[in-house]
């Protein structure tokens, strides 16, 4: 894949059709909430028009200069308590092409597994000086990087006795709406991800794998941080050889 | 055969997506430019609407922990983005076409106020009928789920929507068109949306 030279794509190209096995299906029971949230009529296929190939387009000066330094952008007193990590990576396409300027919002829990939500009523103590949201655009490789601590596992009312492993959400605003993406990455050697009953949604090994950031020491910041390293794939924007009718020109 | 990357998996957004994406809803404040569920500014040209409802599981229970985002075209019918070259339709600086809303934690009613959108070219020389584009995330959504608002008073516009018609049980077609109040004098466009059941909302694979 990598040896291959991606075919150019147009601007109003479409993307490839969605390969649902990469996914986890809507109706997954072994997580329960998903068994009354799912449809339960196949989604209809359509051919993308301009409202599936397009997107909003974010602004740098959109964003704060914290926005995408977890310590610091909550810090009230001092740091927040936990490990020290810097998270980043590349934002390609399937074509293996950088996805530029993309929105990567990411958020998790603290280094107790406590959320800063009015919703989260786990006994694990929130830190005063930790929000656990940030975001950032990708450069012109796709690359991010965002500083933070390890968020903390955490239990959760599936079975009674079910722990999401440590993890940080993502969501990605890409070049289209047919691009939009929200997952979880986990962390290389945590035994809590074989049995979580989320990540068990995917039925696929191999992208179970590909959701867990690998440990990066050439990014360790030396007597400061470790890093991990997550790579996301966006869908893939085609080349239009033949046929460019999406925005309704004649034939 | 050519191998391409696989697109990441996707997860759930979980119950507190709140925090990375309105962290205002969650209960605080870190950034200084939060983004909404207002579109509009004074200088946004076209005719202000609000689009509202509710999303029920299978249950007809509404879901108060939903996100859901919305995508559209301006007054003319044109995206603000440069893939759309469409001829003879200008970009309103005052109008981007996105925003995001958090649903009630009590009554799960979500809310968008925007403007209503012009018809966008389609394929294939046909004009789509003015709609707006929703995505859906939530706790318990594994991907998240796309649909489209369309209106109820572009009855003749949507009876010739290549999208709409595409459904082939016309009885489903109707999920998709927002019934139109008058709310102190402001157009509101109710859109519930049906995860599960009888009514189940159309969603798209797109």
């Amino acid at each position: 894949m990598q040896d291959l030279v991606p075919p150019p794509a147009a601007p109003d190209a479409e993307y490839l059709m969605r390969d649902t096995a990469s996914h986890p299906p809507a109706f997954a029971p072994g997580y329960k909430t998903s068994v009354l949230r799912s449809p339960r009529n196949a989604p209809i296929a359509i051919s993308q028009t301009l409202s599936e190939v397009t997107a909003p387009v974010f602004l740098p000066q959109e964003l704060g200069a914290l926005d995408h330094d977890l310590l610091r952008n909550y810090a009230r007193t001092g740091a927040p308590v936990g490990e020290r990590v810097v998270v980043h990576g590349y934002v390609r396409d399937q074509f293996g092409r950088p996805v530029r300027n993309a929105l990567v919002e990411v958020w998790q829990a603290n280094a107790s597994g406590r959320y800063r939500h009015r919703n989260d009523q786990y006994v694990g103590a929130l830190d005063p000086n930790f929000g656990g949201c940030g975001r950032m655009l990708t450069d012109d490789a796709g690359h991010y990087v965002f500083r933070t601590i390890k968020p903390g596992p955490y239990p959760w009312r599936n079975r009674i006795n079910d722990w999401r492993p440590a993890h940080i959400h993502f969501a990605l605003s890409g070049n289209a709406w047919a691009q939009r993406l929200i997952t979880q990455m986990y962390f290389e050697g945590d035994p809590l991800i074989a049995t979580c009953p989320i990540v068990r949604t995917i039925p696929d090994e191999g992208q179970v794998r590909a959701l867990i950031a690998q440990q990066d020491p050439a990014q360790f910041v030396p007597l400061d941080s470790r890093a991990y390293r997550f790579d996301i794939v966006l869908r893939g924007q085609r080349a239009t050889w033949f046929e460019n009718r999406i925005q309704g020109e004649a034939a | 055969m050519i191998d391409l990357l696989r697109e990441t998996a996707s997860q759930t957004a979980g119950p507190y997506v709140h925090i990375g994406l309105a962290p205002k809803a969650a209960g605080f404040d870190v950034f200084e430019n939060d983004f909404g569920n207002v579109l509009t500014t004074p200088a946004t040209q076209g005719e202000r609407i609000v689009i509202e409802g509710v999303v029920h599981d299978g249950s007809g229970t509404p879901l108060r922990d939903v996100l859901v985002e919305l995508w559209q075209a301006n007054s003319q019918g044109r995206y603000a983005h440069p893939a759309d070259r469409q001829a003879g339709k200008a970009l309103d600086p005052a109008f981007r076409g996105w925003g995001r809303a958090c649903s009630d934690f009590e009554t799960g009613v979500w809310r968008f106020e925007t403007i209503k959108p012009g018809a966008v070219a389609g394929r294939g020389g046909v004009l789509q009928a003015p709609h707006v584009s929703l995505w859906i995330v939530a706790r318990g959504i594994n991907l998240g789920l796309h649909t489209r608002v369309y209106f109820e008073d572009e009855a003749r516009a949507n009876a010739e929507d290549p999208v709409l018609r595409l459904i082939e049980w016309e009885v489903r077609r109707k999920t998709l068109v927002a019934r139109r109040e008058q709310r102190d004098g402001l157009p509101v466009y109710r859109f519930d949306i049906h995860l599960q059941g009888e009514n189940e909302t159309v969603f798209f694979d797109i």
